[in-house]
């Protein structure tokens, strides 16, 4: 026992090291299966409060930017609107939606890592709920992972953990959009079969098969395209439409069908 | 004397972790590199406290970073490990001496300081992206992240030491 005692106070800081360090890296393996700890992440009541101040102070530096972003996104939705060629459109009765959008800002960004995750200012009062999708004027962003009172955390498409379907536009060739940690305006799809025919620019979408985005949500261009090791799939490099390194504003979609949906696969899988 | 310490740790704890935060970790210089200056702390500790306290403050200060820059609990781990390590870097630098009464580190050779914040870089950098990245088979891609961001941090700490440097009596 004597001895028990004496080794436990000679080497106290070593098991102190060891402890703290089999912590962490409890945390750490932990949230690199599917989810983050709900507790180390920046939607927590401190950082999220902190991010604000220091977003509502920096915020001004670039208003005309982004006011001559949303005219343009405005813009283009008026030219939609009076091009329109359906002559009769239905009432927009909230029972026939299928989506309802929630505008965010980002207040924290970061595409330097692996895994990268960014922090709205919108959370669970604003009924921003885990696994909604957010997607900014041009593009695809991430999908809503963790979430606090005030605050959202949104997994980005550049992260390593991020999969998402995705499809070539205007045919139904679909794969998953990943993210090799190679560069920051590159995601890669995977899982496009060989026989169908690619060209370089052509525009990658979110797929239909998500329950998660609408379809058609465009995601970017085709950059390069390689076949993979087994010589049966292309690995398509996609350039962004996003610029990653400079997001505001975002919209936070939420699909109403998502429930219903998810209750009838799992019912589907248990039989 | 004591408390005195005592609240200029715990000053610059704070101001450490939201320069970091607010600042570096949104530099991004070349795309990638965000240097991480809250290893100052470490290096700025004084040396005769107890090795304990000082063990839990580093866990402490790893873990704010993390909470604020969604890392999980990489920092943490990182900053303990130097922090367990810097007693056995210190007499691998300094020699003996620095276990007498009257060894500061202000009196150290400049090529003896930037020795020693050079080593607790590099193992913090090591045990850091060996764990972001997590697979040997990107073993370049941890190499590059080292090096680059190694030498950014050194030269943005060396920056801060001097400017902030405590006073010689």
């Amino acid at each position: 026992m004597q001895q028990i005692i004496n080794f436990i106070i000679r080497y106290k800081n070593f098991l102190l090291y060891i402890f703290l360090l089999i912590i962490s890296l409890g945390f750490t393996v932990q949230s690199h299966s599917y989810h983050q700890s709900s507790f180390f992440n920046s939607s927590n009541w401190i950082a999220g409060n902190i991010y604000q101040t220091s977003f509502s102070v920096t915020s001004y530096f670039d208003l005309n930017k982004e006011n001559k972003q949303l005219i343009e996104e405005n813009n283009r939705l008026r030219d939609q609107l009076f091009n329109r060629e359906n002559e009769n459109p239905t009432e927009l009765d909230s029972i026939q939606m299928n989506y309802t959008i929630a505008s965010g800002k980002v207040i924290k960004n970061s595409y330097a890592n692996l895994r990268n995750y960014i922090t709205i200012n919108k959370g669970e009062k604003n009924s921003i709920k885990i696994d909604m999708g957010v997607i900014t004027a041009k593009g695809i962003l991430g999908i809503v992972e963790n979430t606090s009172n005030n605050f959202a955390n949104v997994q980005s498409i550049l992260n390593q953990n991020s999969n998402i379907n995705a499809k070539i536009k205007n045919t139904n060739h679909f794969g998953s959009l990943v993210w090799n940690a190679k560069s920051y305006n590159i995601v890669q799809l995977i899982d496009i079969p060989r026989l169908v025919p690619l060209t370089i620019g052509d525009t990658i979408v979110t797929g239909a098969m998500s329950s998660i985005f609408p379809e058609d949500i465009p995601i970017g261009t085709i950059k390069k395209f390689d076949l993979d090791t087994s010589k049966s799939f292309y690995t398509i490099d996609v350039a962004l439409f996003n610029d990653m390194t400079n997001i505001k504003n975002v919209y936070i979609v939420n699909n109403i069908n998502r429930e219903e949906i998810q209750q009838l696969e799992a019912e589907t899988n248990d039989q | 004397m004591i408390s005195n310490y005592f609240f200029i740790n715990i000053i610059r704890f704070i101001l450490l972790v939201l320069v970091q935060v607010l600042v570096f970790n949104k530099l991004n210089f070349f795309g990638f590199i965000n240097p991480m200056v809250y290893i100052l702390f470490l290096y700025w500790y004084p040396i005769k406290q107890n090795r304990a306290t000082f063990i839990g403050l580093s866990f402490l200060l790893g873990l704010s970073i993390d909470f604020f820059s969604d890392t999980m609990a990489i920092n943490a781990a990182s900053t303990i490990t130097i922090a367990y390590l810097r007693p056995t870097i210190m007499r691998f630098i300094f020699g003996v001496n620095y276990e007498f009464q009257s060894f500061k580190l202000g009196n150290a050779t400049r090529v003896q300081q930037i020795t020693f914040l050079a080593l607790l870089i590099i193992v913090h950098h090591m045990v850091f992206f060996t764990l972001e990245i997590f697979s040997f088979a990107n073993f370049l891609l941890i190499l590059k992240k080292i090096l680059s961001i190694g030498l950014a941090t050194l030269v943005l700490c060396l920056l801060f030491s001097s400017l902030f440097s405590v006073k010689k009596e």
